[in-house]
């Protein structure tokens, strides 16, 4: 039970300590321990239940948020270490009730059955975007391989990518 | 629990409910307007709700139109990522001449929508589609003619009424809203991160449990030291018979204290992937399914070309990216719980089985949900969290952790397919026995025109405990006889598309063939390639595979082309969705998924050591949907997967020569 060993003897019995998060630009202080991992504050603390648990063991992506911009496991990241860092959730890519343009993508092309993998995709895509505005499909795959669809969207998130790239969204 | 599938099913308590017309009740709770209902009928409900008995007349859908123009359907069948919710909104909408956005789903809520026995077996659009069409079509009636957008709704009379049992559908031909490629109902929720799962519900004074697991199947709890547990702050500990569990304010804790407990458990020495096939042929029985024509032994001995050949199948895990998830809440005496499930009326039966209490007293309420693919017929972690709730006296989220989805939860069975066959000069066949052990019967019977066959399930308690899967059997079966018809041309010294055709009447089954290999450019390129083709659940499926085999690496397929037709195509970007998505899943099964189990553990229960596939291993897929509006559609989450297996296995016989009889082709020993 590899979670279950990984806690052992490291939970503080006592009171929480104060943790500031900038998350999506608002500042929140959260009373809790600081060993405790940042998908789990988000979604217990903060009620943003947009990034979603998929493994725990950053194997599958799903928990993906950005961190000063670049894409990070939130299930493998302990909110200590997130002071001074601004981190960005699914939550927080809409503008002013505009969709991010990958956003829109995913929309016009359908690139989603059950949806639970969706953000953590869409995080990863807005990351990969900021960093190569115009990536080719094996750079898509490339980056992306550590996100998991199990429902097997894979080629319309690529198309989505490809898209939002060439801002060819109409929706 | 071992040995479920949807072809096994029998339930064990019908619904607590039969949901009368009552008049007052229905508009007590909907609000004014129109309400009609739609009968099922006895075919329609699956061959009757307690086991194999003839199903009573019962609703099985409604619709109610407000006196605002929203339109309101129920239905109990659940959304799990198929579309469902779009398909069958695509139906309400044609029928009423209304837009889609003026109509809601209400779906698999045991308060509130008719029962149903499950989302599973591709039944959501043959049962479903037709009830709510009725549904609407006679609502329609209810209402003044003319534009949706010119009814003043508020005057509309109040009417309670029946959808008759007998078509007056709109004609295909006249179709526009079913037959077009509408967006995902409540798309921009699942990608703004608002859509609630239910391992993302949260209530107020709620809880976070954890369950403390043995280490091996079918352990005894002996003794637990909790005291370290219960010592911290918010902690409640439910031990309960077999039954080990913490509740904590936050995650984070629970994780703590369920590690914190020192639990002894005794189970039985249990077996491994090393003798699975060997046990799995220990059985005489004939389970359900299958058929026997003529005399194959006959055929066989005077047959001057046969063979006998065994085809294996491992087990694997559904892994739904959402694992099983519940919110549980008791008040009073009634316990109303959010789950993640394609049989919320199967949990509330579970549920009341669990706690001894009235189906009445239950409620079970099923959010939209990370997937499910067969994989969440069962209700753990409903039971789990509604114990853990109880204990606690306040709800209780209980979200299982992936290496528990990976072991606790139930998985496509194993098995091993022994085919004996022969064909006579002309390349006919001639004999053709096949026998399923454990898999499952469905898919099992061959359309190729065989004068001699017996064909059988044989069914057994397996070592693992296994249910329903997408396609289940279908595949196994799938594979076994079509891998077998290519070992079959090879002998009749025939192509082996020719060879299929030389053998087929069936109309249907030629035309997927015919569609694929000529969109794949069959026999017209260079390269190593295979095909095959099958039929179950009302749809036709053919796939073309093409394969590459570099020296020293495991071959990759590179191209894959899949013609389908399921009659009239409701949604076809929605249909495409579903056969790349089952091209994809039916990769990992092919190549390299595998449940290695041993004495009581699986070996492999994270993503890092259990593979499925992820964006490199995806091919350049081609579709060709054959678009039947003369024919009733047909459900299409299953059989898209059925026959990628085979035709992967027959390509990479063609590219290295070697033939490959156990899935995953690719996966190392197993059994």
């Amino acid at each position: 039970m590899g979670l279950c060993g990984y806690w052992r003897g490291c939970i503080s019995r006592g009171m929480g300590s104060i943790v500031r998060l900038e998350v999506n630009g608002a500042t929140h202080k959260v009373d809790a321990e600081p060993e405790r991992l940042l998908l789990w504050v988000l979604r217990e603390e903060l009620d943003m239940t947009g990034t979603k648990y998929g493994c725990g063991e950053g194997q599958c992506g799903a928990c993906t948020v950005l961190i000063d911009g670049t894409p990070a496991r939130s299930c493998q990241t302990r909110i200590g270490a997130m002071d001074g860092k601004k981190i960005t959730t699914i939550e927080g890519l809409a503008e002013h009730g505009h969709l991010h343009p990958l956003q829109e993508a995913f929309l016009e092309v359908d690139a989603m059955q059950c949806g639970y993998c969706t953000a953590g995709m869409i995080m990863s895509g807005v990351a990969l975007l900021k960093k190569s505005p115009d990536p080719d499909e094996a750079e898509i795959r490339q980056y992306m391989q550590g996100n998991i669809c199990r429902c097997g969207t894979y080629p319309r998130i690529v198309a989505a990518v490809r898209m939002a790239a060439k801002g060819k969204v109409t929706a | 629990m071992n040995g479920i599938e949807p072809e096994r099913y029998e339930l064990m308590a019908g619904p607590a409910y039969d949901f009368p017309l009552d008049r007052r009740g229905f508009f007590k709770t909907l609000g004014a307007g129109i309400v009609v209902a739609s009968l099922m009928e006895a075919q329609e409900s699956g061959g009757g709700r307690r086991g194999g008995q003839a199903a009573p007349k019962e609703i099985g859908a409604w619709l109610h139109i407000g006196t605002n123009g929203l339109v309101t359907a129920f239905t109990g069948k659940v959304e799990v990522g198929q579309n469902a919710r779009t398909s069958l909104t695509q139906a309400v909408a044609e029928e009423l001449a209304a837009p889609m956005a003026s109509i809601e789903m209400v779906m698999g809520d045991t308060d509130r929508t008719p029962f149903d026995m499950g989302t599973f077996g591709s039944m959501t659009t043959p049962q479903m589609v037709p009830l709510l069409r009725r549904a609407a079509a006679a609502a329609r009636r209810l209402l003044p003619e003319g534009d949706w957008a010119h009814i003043d709704f508020s005057k509309i009379d109040e009417k309670l009424a029946h959808a008759p049992t007998e078509g007056s559908f709109k004609p295909t031909a006249e179709w526009t809203v079913m037959g077009t490629s509408a967006h995902k109902v409540h798309g921009r929720d699942i990608v703004t991160g608002a859509h609630k799962y239910a391992s993302d519900m949260k209530l107020h004074n709620m809880l976070y449990g954890r369950v403390v697991r043995p280490a091996q199947f079918n352990a005894k709890l002996v003794k637990a030291d909790v005291s370290a547990a219960k010592a911290m702050p918010g902690v409640v500990v439910v031990q309960d018979e077999n039954f080990l569990g913490v509740a904590a304010p936050t995650m984070h804790q629970a994780a703590a204290a369920a590690a914190a407990i020192e639990a002894e458990w005794s189970a039985p020495a249990q077996t491994s992937n090393a003798t699975l096939f060997a046990d799995l042929r220990k059985t005489t029985g004939v389970g359900r399914g299958g058929s026997e024509a003529g005399s194959v032994e006959k055929a066989l001995a005077e047959a001057d070309k046969k063979l006998d050949r065994t085809y294996t199948v491992a087990y694997i895990a559904h892994a739904p990216l959402e694992p099983r998830a519940a919110v549980a809440s008791w008040i009073n005496d009634k316990l109303v719980v959010w789950t993640g499930t394609q049989r919320p009326f199967g949990v509330r039966t579970e549920l009341a089985q669990s706690f001894h209490i009235p189906e009445q007293n239950i409620r079970v309420s099923m959010p939209d949900t990370g997937s499910g693919y067969g994989g969440k017929h069962t209700g753990e972690a409903a039971v789990e969290a509604a114990r853990l709730a109880k204990g606690a006296g306040r709800p209780v989220k209980l979200v299982w952790t992936r290496e528990e989805e990976f072991t606790w939860a139930y998985f496509r069975p194993a098995g091993v397919i022994d085919v004996r066959s022969a064909i006579d000069k002309s390349g006919h066949i001639t004999a053709w026995e096949f026998h399923n052990y454990y898999s499952g019967p469905s898919g099992i019977d061959t359309l190729y025109d065989v004068p001699n066959k017996k064909i059988q399930f044989h069914q057994l308690d397996g070592p693992l405990r296994s249910g329903s899967y997408r396609g289940l059997a279908g595949t196994a079966n799938h594979f076994a006889r079509e891998s077998h018809m290519d070992e079959l041309a090879a002998l009749a010294g025939m192509e082996p598309l020719e060879f299929r055709l030389h053998n087929l009447k069936d109309a249907r089954f030629k035309a997927v063939l015919q569609a694929a290999a000529e969109r794949f450019g069959w026999g017209k390129t260079k390269g190593a390639f295979g095909i095959a083709g099958g039929y179950e659940k009302g749809s036709y499926v053919a796939t073309c595979v093409e394969v590459q085999a570099d020296a020293g690496k495991t071959p990759r397929v590179v191209r894959v082309v899949q013609a389908y037709e399921c009659g009239a195509v409701i949604n076809p970007d929605q249909l495409k969705n579903q056969n790349e998505g089952a091209v994809i899943m039916g990769l990992g099964g092919v190549l390299f998924e595998a449940v290695q189990f041993e004495n009581g553990r699986v070996l492999n229960p994270h993503f890092a050591q259990y593979r499925v596939p992820r964006f490199r291993d995806v091919p350049r897929i081609e579709l060709v949907l054959l678009d039947r509006k003369d024919l009733a559609p047909a459900g299409a989450g299953e059989t898209p997967i059925m026959t990628l297996a085979p035709a992967v296995a027959n390509a990479v016989h063609a590219a290295t020569g070697e033939r490959r009889r156990g899935m995953p082709l690719f996966g190392g020993a197993v059994g």
